[in-house]
This record gives structure tokens, C-alpha cells and sequence, in this order.
């Protein structure tokens, strides 16, 4: 019995290295936020007071919400339907398919938000194209607002979206398919009572990621939005670097995590994070 | 399959209009940054390279493109040994606590890195770890753990673990048991590991946009200064190159998931 307590005290030690560099160099500096936010600039909850008494913290967080909301639908609803392809494809077109998945995935947010300024300033490629052909007679305004934040972040998204939602369709029975057709469903109704269904926990997984991954997101709204529009990432941000106002900064982050680990605690068995990234290719 | 079930028309055209809106974009880069002109736009008279020329000889590009990459070995390194061993353990011992442990694990991947970025600001003013490549190894090494521990929760739970009972059985020490039986078996899942967090490292920018200003500048922070600055056709050369690199990197990745698929 002895001999079995030390072996297992072994396998605690390999965990061991991951366990104090997570604690010391990551939770450690984390938990410091949510403490700053009950302490500074005095002890106490006037940061959070700012929540129900300042206009400028509720329309942050009202704008972040609904570009969430909207990013979130979007992207399922494009992301359904390359699942949908991929799920019901060949085998050997779908590893072209998925690839068409993973390689935006893996690209920088970077190059990825680049590419949309390219694609969608005023001098850009796309207003450059209408202007000649002659749809249109002035340039759009396709960017640094709301509408260029929500293109750019479905982009970042639908992979995300794509990767749960396929891997839950791909254990849905073919033959069930196929039974409902040979009984003489039209194809719409095998979708919509067969398949459908089946695939609603892979649906509610990819929502809630893609949702709580665009609550906190930074790179792409701060490129696209062009410091006009402001979601909460960017916010904090400019309260930490600019305004030094570390309250009411680390208060928005706290807020921000809270409600991130709220969403995951609601869905949580329908989430499975490892999935997400052990399936694919 | 004969009968089996297949998408209609409508669901196959969405499906290839959602495929393009995700490639085209990135694809429409690549003639941007072969332009003859000295703005962002489409080659008008002919292609060239000068943009290339431009970044490949630039001391700033290079030196930062250099800094990026010691930085993602450095927290690559850090990421797989600690990862690595840790999935082990929580592997063999599989209780309570370690499931625990590994959603301790997973919460850089949930926590928002302006969250991270912001403390860590703070936290390492204290250390004396600002604007240091020691202090961005440890961000990066840390918040790349979650990407080793899936991969190689992975490849684990395809493992027989009698196999290593049986070593273990024989006489073989906790060491020689993981050198010799447990990683041979998982090398391809450690390989796919740090990959994804070598790829975290070199693209990772919010950390690094509060934990490092002048001395450590590495190639996401130029790429950001450059695009809120000047958007010039050599910007563009950049991010073809990041491109190539990433699809280099996941061609890799999938070559070794095949050679661990196959019997």
C-alpha cells in the first residue's frame, strides 16, 4: 500500500511544474485584477456603482453585447451550413473542405483584420470595384464602424462555429438519413425533423464559444472599428494605457470574466472545450 | 454509399459562398503585396517584388521577426515540457482532482488575454519583468500550456494504459517508464502541441501590447503599428510571408496526424 502511495506521489510531481508556473504566473496576476477592482482608486464598490450610474460603462457594454449577439448568429448560421456540406460530404472531398476551415483558423488575427482594411477602406479594393462598374457613384463606408467590426469578427468566428457543430453532426447516424428518405421525406423535411435535432448540441457548443470568445475580443474591433466604435476589450485597454484609471479598468475585466464564466457554467454540459480543438483535420 | 444522404443545391451553394468569404479575403493579399504601385492596391502595369525587397533588407522587419521567433522557442520549450508531463499525470492518476487541474489548465483559452494583458502589466512591473524576452517567454510559455494539454490529452487517451503497468510491473522506474513507453507513443500528439503553441506565440499581441514597449518588438507589434500607421503594399509582403509560414506549420501538423492514423 505504501509502495502504490509513493507511486502515485510520482505522478503528482509531473503535474506539479504546470501547476505552480499557472498559479504563480497566471492566476496570480489575475486574481490581482479582480483585486485592484475592490481597492482602487478606495476600498470599496463605487467602480462597480459605475455599472448603474455612468452612461459611457452602459453603452460599452450595451454595443458589445449587441455586435456579440449579432456575431454570434451569423456565424452560426454560416458555419451551419459549411458544417452541413463537410458533415454529409465524400470522404475525399472533405478533407478540402476541412482544410478551408482550419487554415483561416490558424492564420493571424492580424493578417486576417489587414486584409479586411485592404478589402473595405474607402480607397479599397471593394469600393474601388463598385465605383468602376458603376453601382455605386460615391465610396461606402464599409469600415471603421460597426458593420466593418461584425465582418471582420464572423470571418474570425465561423471556424470556431464550423468545429463543435461538425464534430456532433458527424456521429449522426447516416443510415437514419437515408431510412427518412426511403419512407419519402422530401429533403427539406429530413433536414428539418432528422437531422436538425440531432445536431442542436453541437449548435448550442458552438454558440456559446463563439460568444464568449467575441465578448472579450481586442485585435479585430480595435483594427475594424477604428477607435469609434468601442467594445469592451478595447475599453479596458483604454483605460489602463491612456487614461490610467486602473478601477474602473480592472471592474469592466472582472465584469468581462464573470459573465464569460457565467455563460460557460449555464451551458456547461453542452460545452466541451477539448473537442473543440482534438477533433479537425 | 448508394442512397446515402447528400445536401441539396441551395445547401451546397451557401456551403461554397461561406468557403470563399473565409479564403478570399486572405487570398486577395497575396496579389496586393506583388503590386508595382507604392499604395495598397492591385498590380496595375505588372508584378514586383520590390515590397519583399523592401521587408527582407529592412533591419526592423528582420530584427523583429528574429526576437518573435526566439520568443515562440523559448515559450514553446516552456509550454511542451510542463504540458507534456503534466496531461501525463493527470492521465494516470484521473480523479476528481486532476480533472481540476486540467480546467485550471484550459483557462487561458477562456479568460480573455486583455484580462491576462492588463494583470500581468501589473504584475510584472513588480518583478522587473517589463519590456523584458524573459518576461514574454514566460506570458506566451504559459498561455500555450492549455494547447499541449488537449493535444496530448489526446493522443493519451488512445494510449493502452496497461502497457504501462506492465512496465512498471517489471521493474521499471516512474523515469523509465515515461522515456521509454509513455512518450515514444505520444511523440506525434507533444509534435501537434507545439505546433499550436508555437503558432500562439508568434501571432500573440495583446500581451505583448502591454507587457513590452521598445526593447522587445516583436512582429505582431509591428504588424499592429504599421496597419494604425501607414498601410503600405510592404505590410502586405508580411502577411503573405506569415501566411506561408502558418500553412507550412499545419501542412506539418497534418503530415504527422497521418503518420499517427496510420496502422
Amino acid at each position: 500500500m505504501a509502495a502504490a502511495a509513493q507511486r502515485q506521489t510520482g505522478w503528482w510531481l509531473l503535474i506539479l511544474p504546470a501547476f505552480l508556473l499557472m498559479t504563480a504566473f497566471y492566476v496570480a496576476p489575475i486574481l490581482q485584477v479582480l483585486a485592484i477592482s475592490f481597492t482602487e482608486p478606495q476600498p470599496g464598490l463605487q467602480n462597480y456603482e459605475r455599472l448603474f450610474t455612468s452612461e459611457s460603462v452602459q453603452r460599452v457594454i450595451g454595443t458589445t453585447l449587441r455586435i456579440c449577439l449579432i456575431t454570434t448568429a451569423l456565424a452560426l448560421l454560416l458555419g451551419y451550413a459549411l458544417a452541413y456540406r463537410i458533415a454529409l460530404a465524400e470522404e475525399r472531398v472533405r478533407r478540402w473542405w476541412i482544410l478551408a476551415v482550419l487554415v483561416p483558423l490558424w492564420i493571424s488575427v492580424l493578417v486576417r483584420a489587414f486584409a479586411w482594411v485592404t478589402l473595405l477602406r474607402r480607397q479599397g479594393l471593394v469600393n474601388q470595384a463598385l465605383l468602376e462598374t458603376g453601382v455605386i457613384a460615391e465610396p461606402l463606408q464599409l469600415v471603421w464602424n460597426e458593420f466593418g467590426i461584425v465582418v471582420g469578427m464572423v470571418h474570425y468566428m465561423v471556424p470556431y462555429a464550423v468545429l463543435p457543430m461538425l464534430a456532433s453532426m458527424r456521429e449522426i447516424d447516416p443510415r437514419l438519413l437515408a431510412a427518412a428518405r426511403g419512407l419519402g421525406a422530401s429533403r427539406f423535411t429530413v433536414f428539418a425533423r432528422v437531422f436538425l435535432p440531432l445536431s442542436a448540441p453541437g449548435l448550442i457548443a458552438a454558440g456559446v464559444l463563439v460568444f464568449i470568445f467575441s465578448l472579450g475580443f481586442y485585435i479585430t474591433p480595435a483594427i475594424l472599428g477604428g477607435g469609434k466604435t468601442l467594445m469592451v476589450a478595447e475599453w479596458i485597454g483604454l483605460q489602463i494605457l491612456d487614461l490610467i484609471r486602473w478601477g474602473l479598468g480592472t471592474m469592466m475585466a472582472t465584469v468581462l470574466v464573470v459573465a464569460i464564466l457565467t455563460t460557460l457554467a449555464i451551458f456547461s454540459r453542452a460545452v466541451d472545450l477539448r473537442r473543440l480543438f482534438g477533433s479537425g483535420a | 454509399m448508394e442512397g446515402a444522404h447528400r445536401p441539396g443545391g441551395a445547401a451546397k451553394g451557401l456551403a461554397w459562398l461561406v468557403a470563399l468569404y473565409l479564403v478570399l479575403p486572405i487570398g486577395i493579399i497575396l496579389p496586393v503585396s506583388l503590386t508595382d504601385q507604392r499604395f495598397l492596391s492591385l498590380p496595375q502595369e505588372g508584378l514586383s517584388l520590390r515590397h519583399y525587397a523592401t521587408v527582407l533588407t529592412s533591419t526592423e522587419w528582420l530584427g523583429s521577426i528574429a526576437q518573435s521567433f526566439w520568443i515562440a522557442v523559448g515559450s514553446t520549450i516552456l509550454a511542451v515540457v510542463a504540458g507534456t508531463l503534466c496531461a501525463i499525470g493527470c492521465w494516470r492518476i484521473s480523479r476528481r482532482a486532476t480533472d481540476l487541474v486540467r480546467a485550471l489548465m484550459l483557462l487561458p483559452i477562456i479568460i480573455p488575454s486583455i484580462v491576462y494583458a492588463i494583470g500581468l502589466y501589473r504584475y510584472f512591473a513588480g518583478l522587473g519583468l517589463l519590456d523584458r524576452f524573459l518576461g514574454v517567454v514566460i506570458a506566451h510559455g504559459v498561455t500555450g500550456i492549455p494547447y499541449v494539454i488537449i493535444t496530448v490529452s489526446t493522443a493519451l487517451a488512445a494510449f493502452d494504459p496497461r502497457l504501462e503497468q506492465a512496465a512498471r510491473g517489471m521493474g521499471a522506474s516512474l523515469w523509465q517508464t515515461l522515456r521509454w513507453v509513455i512518450l515514444p507513443r505520444i511523440a506525434p500528439g507533444i509534435a501537434s502541441g507545439a505546433i499550436f503553441a508555437f503558432i500562439h506565440s508568434w501571432d500573440e499581441l495583446v500581451i505583448v501590447l502591454f507587457i513590452a514597449s521598445r526593447d522587445v518588438f516583436t512582429l505582431p507589434r509591428r504588424i499592429w503599428d504599421g496597419i494604425n500607421e501607414n498601410l503600405d503594399p510592404a505590410m502586405a509582403a508580411v502577411a503573405v510571408l506569415l501566411i506561408v509560414f502558418t500553412v507550412l506549420l499545419l501542412l506539418l501538423d497534418m503530415a504527422l496526424r497521418r503518420r499517427r492514423d496510420a496502422p
